[in-house]
């Protein structure tokens, strides 16, 4: 029975007919990640003995509670914690922690009977756009085992793509949802932020993080947005506003939908595979009977460089509770408390996190607070602005989601701003907190390109809806990698 | 432009509490250096009249009933530590 190429009705129709039980199915997925993820390394951790007795308590219940993602297999970024599944943000500071409860998302998804089946690979502590970042193993993009998945949640896009598990968690600081999503040529949606709680989520930069969907079409997607959406108390920064059906929003119909193109989406750095890809896509919209314009998003260049200095002070604060003194790596060198700090920390964090650790460390500093971190959240202001004057015309804004399509690995590991450029697209979105969506557009030779559909706040409703009318019109996201050809299906 | 040195590198290595050798404190320059500069694009705005942005939802404290709610069991919460000995954490001796 073949899986992998398979939406979540039709995995459940595979339940409900008893064609297949929902242990069955995880023990499939299981082996297809034996089988293809020596290649990808897509996982960190896998629970089959977790997910096995999960799946066989799921079984009885009757069909009439169960929702429409119920028993289907799933993978979680591992930066979400998970009660009793190793759970490391890549990091070897967090070396066999095992998290004493579940983040809010978790709980969510087993409520409505997801298994988890296994943690997902990405960039320590989510910073990074490769997955090179990781301590513990380089993440592949199933397209060309020699390019780099994009990261930060490499590993959750990489496991769709390859068809190991057809939903898992990422979280989207600065693009870690939408880019990697672009370059493996899946969906990834970043909610609003405060749609999702962030409880359990290991922080980066607390004010831009947004845990969201990676899947393989647009409809998967908006069902599992609805599994983890909503207010929680123990998360202060979850907005307590209406939750409303996103998958219901799927209607086809987008006649008189205004579509903003900002100019600067299509500036220079911005390859001109990525331009025509976009170019083509707003003409499928056209002929659904949707307008376009081009728009001015005046403040995008200073985005970059606002993203580092406020996601980096952020960090910076948020990753000082590593101390090795309650869970988490030990240095076996101190001879007093301050060496017992800087050793467990030296030791315990990559390079990129230090750099960011101090970037952020240098801003807030008596003398630069002002001059960086201030002045960042001002820029910030004009950068939130350009958005919300775009959107009193236009419905949605549309442009890539990256620049090029995946590089090769090792290709930009040794310069930090040409490894940061790869964001320019996507960062304006977290600094303004609205959603945008990455679906797959087209093709550079033969590496996946992405389309950028940005809406306005608490409105993914009209994201998901133009995402599911482009994906409808066209076949980009039945193609299937070549990692597939031959492996378990 | 800022010119980053080795010195305010190990300065701020120290305020981060990151133990840094020298070789690495030559080399994370540079790239701070280029990094701050680049950084220094936003100077070209003039944000004199701007507010600053730390959220982008209008955020309210959220406060409860002071009430005690049992928290989570000792032995749990003990389950990550590398060391601990009758229910206390155990660390190096650190004063000399």
């Amino acid at each position: 029975m073949a899986l992998a190429d398979k939406t979540a009705a039709e995995l459940q129709k595979l339940i409900h007919t008893k064609e297949m039980t929902i242990s069955e199915m995880a023990e499939q997925a299981f082996e297809r990640i034996e089988e293809l993820d020596s290649k990808v390394d897509a996982f960190l951790a896998i629970d089959k003995e977790g997910a096995l007795k999960q799946a066989a308590q799921l079984e009885d219940t009757p069909l009439d509670e169960r929702g429409p993602l119920f028993g289907l297999p799933i993978g979680v970024k591992d930066n979400i914690v998970t009660e009793g599944i190793e759970t490391t943000a890549s990091s070897r500071i967090l070396e066999g922690f095992n998290p004493i409860y579940d983040a809010t998302v978790v709980e969510k998804l087993k409520k409505d009977g997801m298994v988890i089946v296994g943690k997902l690979n990405m960039d320590e502590f989510a910073m990074g756009s490769s997955n090179e970042n990781s301590y513990y193993k380089n993440t592949k993009n199933p397209w060309n085992l020699e390019t780099v998945p994009g990261g930060s949640s490499g590993g959750s896009a990489a496991a769709v793509a390859a068809g190991e598990v057809p939903f898992t968690l990422g979280s989207d600081t600065g693009g870690s949802i939408r880019q990697p999503a672009a370059f493996c040529g899946v969906v990834g949606m970043k909610p609003t932020y405060g749609r999702v709680s962030r409880f359990g989520l290991i922080a980066y930069a607390s004010s831009l993080d947004q845990i969201g969907p990676i899947t393989r079409t647009v409809k998967d997607n908006a069902l599992l947005l609805n599994t983890i959406a909503g207010h929680d108390e123990k998360d202060s920064t979850s907005a307590n506003v209406e939750v409303p059906d996103f998958a219901a929003a799927l209607t086809g119909d987008i006649q008189g939908l205004r579509i903003g193109v900002p100019k600067e989406y299509f500036a220079e750095g911005v390859g001109e595979a990525a331009k025509q890809a976009v170019r083509d896509a707003l003409k499928v919209l056209e002929e659904k009977g949707a307008t376009w314009e081009e728009i001015s998003l005046p403040h995008s260049k200073y985005a970059l460089s606002t993203y580092y200095l406020i996601a980096s002070s952020e960090a910076s604060s948020n990753l000082s509770r590593f101390d090795g003194i309650r869970y988490g790596y030990r240095t076996q060198k101190a001879g007093n408390l301050l060496e017992f700090y800087m050793n467990t920390r030296s030791e315990g964090f990559g390079d990129e996190v230090k750099r960011r650790i101090m970037l952020g460390t240098y801003a807030l500093s008596s003398g630069y607070y002002d001059a960086y971190y201030k002045k960042a959240q001002k820029v910030r202001t004009l950068i939130k602005q350009d958005f919300d004057k775009a959107f009193e015309q236009y419905d949605v804004i549309i442009g890539p989601t990256t620049p090029t399509p995946a590089f090769k690995i090792g290709e930009k590991i040794d310069d930090p701003l040409t490894m940061y450029a790869n964001d320019i697209l996507t960062i304006p979105v977290n600094l303004a907190g609205v959603p945008a969506i990455s679906v797959p557009c087209g093709f550079d030779n033969g590496l996946p390109l992405g389309l950028q559909i940005i809406g306005k706040y608490f409105d993914e409703e009209t994201v998901y809806r133009v995402a599911d009318v482009f994906e409808q019109a066209t076949d980009f996201h039945k193609k299937t990698p070549q990692v597939w050809e031959g492996a378990v299906q | 432009m800022a010119k980053m040195t080795k010195e305010e590198v190990i300065e701020v290595a120290h305020l981060a509490r990151l133990a840094i050798t020298d070789e690495e404190a030559v080399h994370f320059a540079d790239q701070l250096e280029a990094i701050t500069n680049a950084m220094e694009l936003l100077n070209e705005l003039d944000t004199e009249n701007v507010e600053p942005t730390t959220h982008v939802l209008p955020m309210v404290n959220v406060l409860r009933e002071d009430k005690s709610i049992p928290g989570l069991d000792r032995e749990l919460v003990l389950k990550n530590v590398k060391e601990h000995e009758a229910g206390q954490i155990k660390v190096p001796t650190i004063l000399d």
